[in-house]
C-alpha cells in the first residue's frame, strides 16, 4: 500500500496553510481596516478562485510563474529549481485556492468585532497596530482558526490547479487527489478507496471542528 | 501617577478643554459647537441625537471635525488651520463608552491594567489596578471577565479602566444609562469623589437631569448640533417653566428631586 501520495498531500497541504495564513490573514486585515481605492477590487481578485475553473486558474499561474515569465525565471535563478512542475508549484496552487477562504472568513470575523471595542483601546493609549493585535485579532481568532481549518482542507483536497501547475509526477507532485484519479484509470480500486477513506475522515473531522469553532459560545462574550 | 501625567506633556491639572469645531455628519444636521470646560464636571445635556456623543467622539479624537479647534490649556490637539490633529492614543483621555466597552478577553485586572503607562512593571501595575478596583468596590471581580458582571459591576470596572490612565480629560458617555436609580446615585457619589482629585476637566453625557444636579457644576444645552445655553445647574433648573434644562421630558424614570 503505497501513502506516498498521502503524506505528499499532507505535508503540501501544511506549507500551503501557513502560506494562506500570512498572506490572506495580511489582505483579510488589509480589507477589514483599511480604505483605500481599489479595496473592491482587490476582494473580487481575492475571492474570484472560489468561482474560477481551477484550469483557469492554473493558466494564469503558468503564465505568470512558468519558466519564461519574470517570477519564474528569477526564482530558477535564485533557487535553481523552477516553480512550475515541482513541490514548489503544488504549493503554489493549494494555496491559491485555500487563499479566498482565509481572506473571506478572516475578514468577517475581523469586522465582527464590536468596533467600540477598537475604540476604547485607542483611547486607552494603544495605536492602531497595539489594539489590532491585543483587542481585534485576539477576538477575531475562533473564526481565523476555524478559517484556517477550511484553508487546509481545501488545500488537501486541490486537484485541479496543482494537476496544471505542477503535473501529476509521481513522488514529486502527485498528490493523494491527483493519486485517485490515476488508481481509477488503472482500475487499482483497493488503492482509491483507501486515499477516498482518508480524505473524507479527515475532511469531515475539520468541518465538525469548524463548527464547533463557529458559534458564539465563547466565554466572555 | 504623577509619572504618568509627566509623560503625557503636563499640563494635566488646572487646564481647561476649549471646543470649537463644525463637523458635518451623514445625516442630519451638522454639529457646530462651540464651549470651554474648565476643571471639573460640565455635564453636556441634550436630547438623544443632540449631537453629545459626537462632540466627545471629536474631542478624543475618534471623529475628525471638518473644521475648527480643540485645545487643551495651550496644546492643541485639533487645528483644522494649523493642520494638527493628535492621534487618539496620544490625547490621554479616559472614555467611558455608553457600552462600556470592557475588552471580554480579558479579566477586570487586565482590562484595568491596558491603558496604564506602559513603562511600569506587572506587579506595579497589578497593584494600582487592585488600588483602583478596591476604591470602587469591585476588587474580588479582579481575576474574572467582564461576562459575568453585573451591570454595576460592569460600570465600576469601567470606569477604573478610564480612571487609570492618568487623564487629562474625562469623557463620559451617558455611563450609568444602564443602571437602575440607587446604583446611579452610588456611582455618581464615588464618580465626584474621584473628579474632586483628578482637577481635570470632566465632560459627563446625559439626558438624565438628575445626573446632572448631581454631578454638574456646569451645564451645557446641546441641541441639533448646536449649544442652546451654558451655565450652572442651578441657573438652569432655577430658571423656571421656560428653562429647556428642566422642560426636556426626557427622564424615562421620572425626577429625583434632592
Amino acid at each position: 500500500m503505497d501513502l506516498g501520495p498521502l503524506a505528499l498531500s499532507l505535508q503540501i497541504a501544511t506549507v500551503a496553510t501557513l502560506l494562506a495564513a500570512v498572506v490572506g490573514v495580511g489582505l483579510a486585515t488589509l480589507l477589514a481596516n483599511v480604505r483605500f481605492p481599489g479595496r473592491d477590487l482587490v476582494d473580487v481578485v481575492v475571492t474570484a478562485p472560489i468561482v474560477l475553473p481551477p484550469t483557469v486558474l492554473g493558466y494564469y499561474l503558468l503564465v505568470s510563474v512558468g519558466r519564461r515569465s519574470f517570477i519564474g525565471h528569477a526564482f530558477e535563478a535564485i533557487f535553481g529549481s523552477p516553480i512550475v512542475f515541482t513541490r514548489t508549484g503544488a504549493v503554489l496552487a493549494a494555496t491559491v485556492g485555500a487563499l479566498p477562504l482565509v481572506v473571506k472568513s478572516g475578514r468577517a470575523a475581523l469586522e465582527g468585532v464590536d468596533a467600540t471595542l477598537i475604540r476604547a483601546a485607542r483611547t486607552l493609549g494603544a495605536g492602531a497596530g497595539r489594539a489590532f493585535l491585543t483587542v481585534q485579532l485576539p477576538l477575531a481568532a475562533r473564526g481565523i482558526v476555524a478559517a484556517l481549518m477550511l484553508a487546509f482542507a481545501r488545500s488537501l483536497g486541490d486537484f485541479g490547479i496543482t494537476l496544471m501547475v505542477a503535473g501529476d509526477i509521481p513522488g514529486e507532485t502527485q498528490t493523494a487527489s491527483l493519486a485517485i484519479y490515476d488508481a481509477i484509470q488503472e482500475h487499482r480500486d483497493q488503492a482509491a478507496l483507501v486515499m477516498v477513506v482518508a480524505l473524507t475522515t479527515i475532511a469531515v473531522a475539520i468541518l465538525y471542528t469548524v463548527n464547533k469553532l463557529a458559534p458564539e459560545g465563547r466565554d466572555g462574550r | 501617577m504623577g509619572a504618568d501625567r509627566a509623560r503625557n506633556g503636563g499640563g494635566g491639572g488646572g487646564a481647561t478643554l476649549n471646543v470649537d469645531v463644525r463637523l458635518a455628519r451623514g445625516e442630519g444636521f451638522a454639529l457646530d459647537v462651540r464651549f470651554e470646560a474648565p476643571p471639573g464636571v460640565t455635564v453636556l445635556f441634550g436630547p438623544s441625537g443632540s449631537g453629545k456623543s459626537t462632540t466627545l467622539a471629536a474631542i478624543a479624537g475618534l471623529a475628525r471635525p471638518s473644521s475648527g479647534r480643540i485645545t487643551l490649556g495651550d496644546q492643541p490637539w485639533f487645528d483644522s488651520a494649523a493642520r494638527v490633529d493628535v492621534p487618539v492614543h496620544r490625547r490621554a483621555v479616559a472614555y467611558v463608552f455608553q457600552s462600556l466597552a470592557l475588552f471580554p478577553h480579558m479579566t477586570a485586572a487586565q482590562n484595568v491594567t491596558y491603558g496604564m503607562n506602559r513603562e511600569l512593571d506587572r506587579e506595579a501595575k497589578r497593584a494600582k489596578a487592585m488600588a483602583l478596583l478596591e476604591r470602587l468596590r469591585v476588587a474580588p471581580l479582579a481575576d474574572r471577565r467582564p461576562a459575568t458582571f453585573s451591570g454595576g459591576e460592569a460600570q465600576r470596572v469601567a470606569l477604573a479602566r478610564a480612571l487609570a490612565t492618568a487623564p487629562r480629560v474625562v469623557l463620559l458617555d451617558e455611563p450609568f444609562s444602564a443602571l437602575d436609580r440607587e446604583l446611579r446615585v452610588d456611582l455618581v457619589a464615588d464618580l465626584r469623589e474621584f473628579v474632586r482629585e483628578l482637577d481635570v476637566p470632566v465632560l459627563f453625557v446625559t439626558h438624565h437631569r438628575q445626573e446632572a444636579r448631581a454631578l454638574g457644576h456646569r451645564v451645557v444645552v446641546l441641541d441639533r448640533g448646536r449649544v442652546q445655553r451654558v451655565g450652572s445647574v442651578e441657573e438652569l433648573v432655577a430658571g423656571g417653566r421656560d428653562m429647556s434644562f428642566d422642560e426636556t421630558p426626557l427622564d424615562p424614570d421620572g425626577m429625583m428631586r434632592r
